[in-house]
């Protein structure tokens, strides 16, 4: 296909964390974005969550920004409540076909306020819930929905016409077609589908949906949740009892031959702890005890969590453990369970069993696989390759999230962020192409102006109206000093109330606006706009939040609750009197990026960048470009890297906007995001927008079992070497695990090595079946598909032996032999073996290096060394620092496709840098008084963002200065600053004084405001 | 106005104001959600919204008590939860010294809090609001000589 015919918009099919996080991406980057999700709301299954391991985050605080940002994107359309019907074309150029349901409620004029399912008279089942508290037949999913649009359920509804007579905005409409299709023209797919639930009660022998206090782990964590059925509150089903003894069961319909899904669901060991760590929060005295086959904490951080939940929170955690049945007692409702405690069998009475439920594919995704002719693997999941991890079977096409393996939130994220990059390469030429830039009046100059206060106070239907005195907080508004115009609506944020504003702006010569209705957190940018197309600047809005912080929550007292808005009213229009118009300055772009470290992530992250268009440096400080792959000769599925690593190798030195800096490393790193300015220890100074660190890990050099003493010690890549050469020769072969990961100095676990001891098992078995392997394993943490290498391994006959890290394995030396001395712990034996090789799996360590770069970055690591990003969740790839990214080992020890995945993300976080050719700075940003500021570097020392530098103005005179791109506004500094010089616009201490002031004043306007 | 705090009436119930500084992320999305799902709590707070808790300048809470205010909140993302990383962390050493501060010039300790309340705790935030108008209402008004 010719360039010019290629479309400069993509698909992205899902709505979860990952789908959004493609969309934002991809948007961000000059690309037309249509997102299409099949329930009522953008969230996917995070939305569920009460918290997320391993920070304990409020899973909904952490979303809900990121559900706002998707929404209301000027780049993406949501289609929601929708599904994909037929797709047909190829790469660079899709038709596709899109089935909506319909809401039977009409979205433009749906306002979101919800007097409708307050007045339906019909409950029903609740899927967001899980059944546990009743659903409307008109609902929202959740409160924090986006688009927040009902919809009404016709399976429940019986047509009462209750909802439509209380529609003020006169949205719902019964009569609609039940399904509308329409097409699109895109240039790429990105399937990020997700995954389903398994559903618990196919396992009989467990009694979920037989016995009421059997819950699975979607049940529990709604339960967990604050906003869920049953208000954050842990009770027993069946009694309503706060139970005191609480078992966890793993692996329910994961690693297990009974149900299609032998995998490993990789994500719910951790989900579990997380649950019993916050149930015990919730549950003062709450014992829980987890029964797991292994404890698979193989993230980052991940194990820490395991430790403090064990020791500090003493959470019971029983290995070795595949439950086999659930029994209960007729009298008490109580759960009976039998399982290993010390080689000994036991048998325990629990109140609550909750059952870790794995992932399975999604309903849809055959006929999704039919629809693109593209590939499933065998357990139904999305098939893709190791080494190229996010692209379907069939081009422009690609996958991301759990559609393609079972994944934690941050992975899913991390191959979103790689999908976006995959298709802003493809599309590189028609960038910018379809996306809409919106065109705003040149500003009023408003200098030397009084404030000419405008309030519009919302009735919201009857939200605000029926418990608040409307009419008269509008004339009390007017009252107020600075107010020249006080209007009423019925909904001051419906289409024609925006076209009255800006006439009334216009009319009464406004220079600020306030608007009495809902939240500023979902409406103001709303009006923001509307102001701005009026000509003012969006800094002159403010609101007063008289729904959900008044009506709602004082609907018995509406003489109180009058009283209260006039007060927000007053706060509000005291704050506006203040306000100033704040500049968005725009601080261009250099459209290049630096790449630190060239091994498999940087060389991956530098030829996407390349690839969407952008000059590129890679700095590798070795002679040769390649990394720890040049050690690795074949991958966990068998395949050898070498052919693709010299072909990628090739690819990176022969692309014209890649220039490759051997033997060289950055000595000073000036600037902020756009506008980094480099020099390299060559002397070479380098321009760029942006940076990407991919400065990989080391091996660990093994100080215990003899390394490096005896001829027969040797690493794991050792061994891979050995059987790729064909020198490999032995009768006996013992693997030892977790060789300096785990411990107190590196208390994590390095990631893969469990699948990487497996795949070489099985290699020696498949090439040499006579010769005996024993793994000497702590826990067998072959996530995801590797569990499959696992059965295999096993069904081969290689030993697995369990050792706890108090009495590891002894070695010794006999002359050239080696013995070694096993605790067995699972039949409590010792075990004597005598292998012609002992090969040690050797920890993935943090580069020694990082410390350097950490200070010349001014980024921050954790206390391992690894480098720490933005946020664990939602940001992997992100450093807090706006322009600096993160991939591949320098983030954490991962797999080959985890690290391509980490890469492509980071390209094309680059690419949303580098597409723009200025970015524009927020306008609530601190700023430094330089007469007021005396250098101390207070401010310096506690911003996250490096956004505060002191700078040498004068010989010996230092001053502050924040950089605007890099300041996020929060206002922290301008507390701690000693001498008051730091001031949050937007949010300046007068500004604030002025509403506490407002707060506190009388009703009577002649006596309030002191200016 | 009509109704309101008129001083001629008999011996009307105390009612407190509260002065709320809330998070941006957090807890005013906390405070919106008790809304949403309709939860009821006294009309005796006013909230004043800024991005980050790590913005209330101890002054602030001054200021309020200063003007009349009964009893003030600080109100920002659990520990680990803050948007700004942890802005959160300089609100709760500020808290630790305002509290002390604050007892020394003689204020019952009920009438400053600094409270950690999630975008999903609806139900703590009408809690905490709940529990402190009741508890300002047993104390009464500022005594005249710490005020």
């Amino acid at each position: 296909m010719a360039d010019n015919e290629l479309v400069g918009a993509a698909l992205v099919v899902g709505g979860g964390p990952a789908g959004m996080q493609a969309a934002l991406d991809l948007a961000e980057s000059g690309y037309k974005v249509y997102l299409l999700e099949t329930t009522p709301s953008i969230g996917g299954t995070m939305a569920q969550l009460d918290k997320t391991f391993p920070t304990n985050d409020c899973s909904m605080c952490i979303l809900s920004p990121k559900l706002v940002a998707t929404g209301r994107h000027e780049n993406i359309t949501l289609i929601t409540n929708a599904e994909l019907k037929n797709v047909e074309g190829e790469a660079g150029k899709f038709n596709v076909t899109i089935t909506r349901h319909q809401r039977f409620i009409v979205e433009e004029k749906c306002t979101g306020c919800g007097v409708c399912a307050e007045h339906c008279p019909i409950e029903g089942a609740n899927s967001f819930d899980r059944d546990l508290a009743p659903a409307k037949a008109v609902y929202v999913p959740f409160p924090q929905a986006v688009p927040l649009i009902y919809t009404i359920d016709k399976g429940l509804c019986i047509g009462c016409g209750i909802c439509e007579k209380f529609c003020e905005a006169g949205a719902i409409e019964y009569s609609m077609d039940s399904t509308v299709d329409e097409t699109i023209e895109v240039g790429a797919i990105i399937l990020a589908t997700g995954y389903e639930v398994f559903d618990a009660s196919k396992k009989n022998a467990y009694g979920h949906g037989v016995y009421p206090n059997v819950v699975s782990n979607i049940e529990f964590e709604r339960m967990l949740s604050a906003s869920g059925p049953t208000e954050g509150h842990v009770i027993r089903p069946s009694d309503g009892d706060v139970p005191q003894k609480i078992a966890f069961i793993q692996c329910v319909g994961s690693r297990d031959a009974q149900t299609p899904n032998t995998y490993c669901s990789s994500y719910c060991c951790m989900a579990a702890l997380k649950q019993a760590v916050i149930a015990q929060e919730h549950v003062p005295g709450l014992k829980t005890t987890m029964f797991f086959m292994d404890t698979r904490a193989f993230g980052k951080e991940f194990e820490e969590y395991l430790h403090r939940a064990e020791t500090e929170y003493g959470v019971r955690i029983l290995r070795n453990n595949r439950i086999s049945k659930v029994q209960q007692s007729h009298e008490t409702d109580d759960l009976l369970l039998s399982f290993i405690d010390d080689a000994d069998i036991s048998e325990e009475s629990f109140d609550m069993v909750v059952l870790s439920a794995g992932a399975k594919p999604p309903e849809m995704a055959r006929q999704l696989a039919k629809m693109l002719g593209i590939k499933m693997n065998s357990y139904g999941f999305c098939e893709t390759d190791e080494l190229s991890p996010v692209d379907c079977t069939s081009p422009g096409i690609y996958v991301c999230g759990a559609f393609s393996g079972p994944k934690d939130i941050p992975d899913s994220v991390a191959q979103a962020s790689g999908a976006a990059g995959k298709v802003a390469a493809l599309l590189a030429d028609q960038r910018g192409k379809l996306v809409t830039k919106k065109e705003y009046p040149e500003e009023k100059n408003l200098e030397g102006q009084e404030p000419r206060i405008g309030v519009f106070v919302c009735h919201c239907g009857i939200n605000i109206g029926a418990v608040v005195n409307v009419p008269e907080v509008m004339k009390y508004a007017s009252s107020l000093p600075g107010v020249v115009y006080a209007e009423a609506n019925l909904y001051t944020c419906s289409q024609d109330t925006q076209k009255k504003i800006k006439e009334i702006i216009e009319e009464h010569d406004l220079n600020r606006v306030v608007v009495a209705s809902c939240t500023p957190r979902t409406h103001e940018p709303l009006f923001q706009n509307t102001v701005r197309e009026a000509g003012l600047n969006k800094y002159l809005f403010e609101m007063a939040n008289i729904r959900d912080q008044c009506s709602w929550v004082h609907r018995m007292e509406p003489e109180a609750a009058t009283k209260k808005a006039k007060d927000l009213v007053r706060m509000a229009v005291a704050k506006s009197s203040k306000l100033e118009p704040l500049p968005q300055p725009k601080i261009p772009v250099t459209p290049a990026a630096l790449v630190i470290g060239g091994g498999l992530s940087g060389m991956t992250s530098a030829l996407e960048i390349a690839k969407a268009g952008y000059e590129v440096h890679l700095v590798e400080k070795d002679k040769e470009l390649g990394g720890h792959l040049r050690t690795i000769f074949s991958t966990l599925s068998g395949v050898d890297p070498r052919e693709t690593l010299a072909s990628l190798k090739k690819e990176v030195r022969e692309h014209e906007k890649i220039k490759v800096h051997l033997e060289d490393t950055v000595e000073e790193v000036k600037g902020y995001i756009g506008n980094f300015e480099t020099t390299l220890k060559s002397g070479e100074k380098i321009e760029h927008g942006a940076i990407v660190v991919a400065t990989g890990a080391i091996e660990y050099e093994p100080e215990e079992y003899l390394y490096g003493k005896h001829p027969k010690v040797i690493r794991q890549t050792d061994l891979g070497k050995m059987l790729a050469s064909g020198e490999f020769d032995a009768r006996s072969v013992v693997i030892i695990q977790c060789v300096g990961s785990r411990n107190d100095e590196h208390p994590n676990c390095s990631r893969i090595c469990c699948s990487t001891a497996m795949a070489n098992a099985l290699k020696i078995k498949r090439e040499h079946p006579e010769t005996e392997v024993f793994v000497l394993f702590r826990d067998i943490r072959t996530y995801g598909f590797a569990e499959e290498n696992y059965n295999e391994a096993a069904r081969l006959g290689v030993r697995f032996l369990r050792f706890d890290p108090e009495s590891p394995p002894k070695v010794k030396a006999n002359g050239d032999d080696l013995e070694i001395d096993i605790d067995e712990k699972f039949i409590e034996e010792r075990i004597a073996l005598k292998p012609d090789y002992l090969v040690l799996n050797a920890a993935v360590h943090p580069n020694p290096d990082n410390k350097d770069l950490a200070q010349l970055l001014k980024i921050p690591q954790n206390r391992e060394g690894f480098f720490l990003e933005a946020h664990m969740k939602l940001r992997p790839v992100d450093f807090a620092t706006d322009g600096i990214f993160l991939c591949g080992l320098a983030h954490s020890p991962r797999l080959i496709d985890e690290s391509i995945s980490q890469a492509l993300a980071a390209a094309a976080r680059v690419n949303t840098v580098l597409s723009r050719p200025f970015i524009e700075a927020e306008g609530v940003v601190s700023v430094v008084d330089e007469d007021k500021c005396i250098g101390c570097g207070r401010c310096e020392d506690i911003c996250e963002y490096g956004a505060p530098v002191v700078e040498e103005i004068s010989p010996g005179v230092f001053k502050s200065r924040i950089k605007e791109a890099l300041c996020k506004g929060c206002g922290s500094c301008a507390v701690e600053c000693c001498t008051r010089a730091i001031r949050p616009k937007h949010f300046r201490s007068d500004q604030i004084i002025t509403m506490i002031e407002a707060a506190l004043a009388d009703e009577e306007p002649e006596q309030e405001v002191k200016t | 106005m009509e109704e309101g705090t008129n001083p001629e009436m008999e011996h009307p119930a105390f009612e407190p104001k509260i002065v709320a500084f809330c998070c941006n992320w957090c807890s005013y999305a906390g405070a919106d959600l008790a809304g949403t799902t309709r939860l009821q709590y006294p009309a005796n707070v006013r909230i004043i919204r800024v991005m980050c808790s790590g913005r209330v300048d101890p002054a602030f809470v001054l200021k309020a008590f200063s003007l009349g205010a009964d009893g003030v909140i600080v109100a920002g993302c659990h520990p680990s939860d803050c948007h700004y990383i942890n802005g959160n962390e300089k609100t709760a050493m500020r808290g630790i010294f305002l509290s002390e501060f604050l007892e020394d010039a003689g204020l019952e300790p009920q009438r400053f809090r600094v409270e950690w309340i999630a975008g999903s705790e609806g139900q703590k935030f009408a809690d905490v609001v709940k529990k402190m108008v009741a508890e300002l209402q047993t104390l009464g008004p500022i005594a005249e000589e710490s005020a």
